[in-house]
């Protein structure tokens, strides 16, 4: 092994002398540097050289089998395909609703569930704040009255049912576990996922309520109360996506969602959880973007790191513990108004990326989305793309097929060193939630905008259509437009909630909730009470303002 | 607002902002960086604020222009809110410009409101950095009556 590692090296300098070099001096290359999207150097060549210290056994293992680089299930597609999950909502609850039975009949196999911003920042649709905003980057749910339109003649105890909210998270779960009580289905019957990853909004998206450890304190809530009563839901989606929307590179969107992954497994440990009930709950989503064997790396290196990491910290007695269980989603960020087709084209190398990855769940954008929410007929071409790589292409078929590509390898241990010096710096800090404080991965990933936009200005980096190949005319697709009625509509409807709800049984549920705030007590079923007692998003959330105060943009940039 | 001094070129002074509840801010915050690194003074609000908010930083700031990021959809109801604000507190010598995902169809009203451009996505940071430079020094020119600065 040793002797034929040194001959290869050898190989590979003599390539490099002999060939390689007075070739490339007659011609120069399209580039004097390569690098990935993320500005990682690539070499022209990758050999065995370059998997020095890499041992398949140790490092890859197998299927289903520590460390899971090559995939958590042992049959992966073989047995069951990744989940098409499209995420939806836009307008009122009942356009919502629609586009679900849409997708449903459509062959999507779990529904995802788009709020409106005022939802999603804690406010009620007739807030002052909320104005211009109800309905129209998703749907606007304010209270129980929503939330039981939303999901009408949905069977809740067959599709599973993601819900991307962070701050008001607790809330809108609790109102959809009332919705299935009222229709008499059993929490634990109910599977789904909430995204409740509080710490990504610091760091990128931006959908806070109140200061990070009090937010902190509410996931962990979660997690006790998940456990123990709606065992197969997903207490949280810890989210790279947003980190990488934001601006920043793979590593970055790597490194900081597996530490918030560990900040939250030590958070939940201190408040005297056993990693092996509540972490085989905690589920990943991650970008996929262009970059494709970057990509492809990003999710298999994430799967062995999170194994290796609860492993060498809690040794688990659940295996199930060690599994990082991901959803992908395509990269808004990567597509482009102008020339609005060549999203498409995107879009499927990047659904493919996930796929050869590994991804358990898939959303792909749509070539819309740059404009406006998709429409009906762009939703379903993104669907489409799914359903031909997962039938046609033959990818699907045998598990981890680039498993042992040189390049591949390599970017793979790559992105698990790249990590580790991530994880000793923020550990350094004391955990995520000092870092965050302190603006440290708000100010990488800054950084990192800036720089991947001067490559762009600079025409380092190619973007089809913008820097490249631009056109004057442009195609014209046709956009959804929202109803500019919904937000009357809407608050018509919470008026009318107010007004028919129990008073007594309102003004209990709320004093319940203050006294649990205040108390450090535990807080889902204080919100279970105030679902049922149709208190709003915006009532409950003014609580937790009142009791822990109000967390303000520090404005890094 | 106070004139420039005759002879004296003053940086120029940009609010960046982001109003409403829209939290897209990577697009705001790379084009604060990129005024900043082109000499200007930037004060960027950070996410969340109300037009209230933001013309008074305005204010505060002595700004000469205000560039207001949005990615929400809400554009037809702030960006006018903004421009009314403005003309209230009598800036006219301020620049309103903007940025973000803003339907064709609707760009024709927000020009008669007073937006004088707003930036697609995929342009490019020497584009803004120029027109900001341009228009600051065309609404200078005029409000200091075609003085040399």
């Amino acid at each position: 092994m040793t002797v034929e590692k040194t001959r290869t090296k050898t190989q590979k300098e003599r390539w490099l002398d002999q060939t390689y070099g007075p070739a490339t001096a007659r011609h120069a290359e399209r580039k004097e540097r390569f690098s990935t999207i993320s500005d990682e150097v690539i070499e022209p060549l990758y050999t065995a050289e370059d998997l020095a210290g890499f041992d398949p056994e140790r490092d890859l293992g197998f299927p289903g089998e520590f460390p899971y680089t090559r995939g958590v299930q042992p049959s992966m597609y073989r047995g069951r395909l990744w989940t098409m999950r499209q995420f939806a909502g836009f307008g009122s609850a009942e356009d919502t609703n629609r586009r679900f039975h849409y997708l449903l009949e459509h062959g999507v196999t779990g529904l995802s569930t788009a709020f409106d911003m005022p939802t999603l920042m804690g406010r009620d649709c007739d807030d002052p704040l909320s104005r211009g905003e109800v309905g129209r980057e998703g749907v606007a749910v304010s209270s129980l009255d929503d939330m039981e339109v939303l999901f009408d003649r949905i069977p809740l105890d067959e599709v599973t049912t993601s819900m991307t909210i962070n701050g008001p998270a607790s809330i809108i779960w609790a109102m959809y576990l009332a919705a299935a009580e009222r229709r008499g289905i059993p929490a634990a019957k109910l599977g789904g996922t909430i995204q409740n990853d509080i710490l990504k909004e610091y760091i990128a998206q931006r959908e806070w309520i109140v200061p990070v450890r009090p937010a902190m304190d509410m996931v962990v809530d979660t997690f006790r109360f998940g456990s123990r009563e709606v065992p197969r839901w997903n207490t949280i989606s810890i989210s790279g996506y947003h980190i990488r929307e934001a601006g920043s590179t793979a590593l970055q969107e790597l490194a900081f969602t597996l530490i918030d992954g560990l900040e939250y497994v030590k958070w939940g440990v201190a408040a005297g959880l056993d990693p092996s009930d509540f972490a085989p709950r905690l589920s990943f989503f991650f970008d996929v973007h262009n970059d494709f064997f970057e990509e492809i790396a990003k999710f298999r290196a994430a799967r062995r790191i999170w194994a290796r990491e609860i492993e060498r910290r809690y040794h688990p007695s659940s295996e199930r513990a060690l599994l990082l269980r991901t959803h992908a989603q395509t990269a808004g960020v990567s597509l482009t108004a102008q020339q609005p087709y060549n999203n498409v084209v995107r879009v499927t190398l990047q659904a493919l990326a996930a796929v050869l990855g590994g991804t358990n769940s898939l959303h792909t954008n749509s070539l819309d989305e740059t404009y406006a929410l998709p429409t009906e007929d762009a939703v379903t071409l993104a669907l489409r793309t799914q359903q031909v790589i997962a039938h046609e292409s033959g990818v699907a078929d045998t598990i981890d097929p680039l498993a042992g590509s040189y390049y591949l390898e390599s970017l793979t241990d790559r992105m698990e060193r790249g990590f580790q010096r991530y994880l000793e710096t923020i550990e350094g800090m004391g955990g995520m939630v000092a870092a965050v404080e302190r603006g440290y991965p708000q100010r990488e990933i800054v950084e990192a905008a800036f720089h991947f936009q001067q490559q762009v200005d600079e025409g380092e980096k190619t973007i089809v259509g913008i820097n490249k190949y631009a056109t004057a005319e442009e195609a014209r697709i046709p956009t959804l437009a929202i109803d500019p009625d919904v937000e009357r509509r809407q608050v018509e409807r919470i008026q009318r909630t107010r007004a028919k709800r129990d008073a007594g049984r309102w003004r209990e549920s709320i004093d319940r909730l203050r006294a649990a705030a205040k108390s450090k007590g535990e807080l889902m079923p204080a919100f279970l009470e105030c679902a049922r007692a149709y208190a709003t998003v915006g009532e409950q959330v003014g609580v937790l303002k009142e009791v822990h105060g109000e967390y303000h943009d520090p404005g890094y940039f | 607002m106070t004139p420039a001094m005759a002879g004296v070129s003053r940086p120029i002074r940009v609010v960046v902002a982001k109003a409403g509840l829209d939290g897209h801010d990577r697009g705001a915050k790379v084009v604060a960086r990129a005024l900043r690194d082109a000499g200007m003074e930037v004060i960027y609000t950070g996410v969340h604020q109300t037009p209230e908010q933001v013309v008074e930083t305005a204010v505060q700031e002595d700004a000469d222009a205000i560039g207001l990021s949005l990615l929400s959809g809400a554009h037809n109801y702030l960006f006018p809110r903004i421009a009314e604000l403005m003309k209230e507190k009598g800036m006219d010598d301020v620049l309103l410009f903007g940025g973000g995902i803003i339907p064709e169809e609707d760009l024709p009203a927000l020009r008669t409101h007073g937006v004088e451009r707003i930036f697609p996505p995929g342009a490019s940071l020497e584009e803004i950095v120029a027109y900001v430079r341009e228009a600051v020094g065309r609404k200078r020119g005029v409000t200091t009556h075609g003085k040399e600065r």
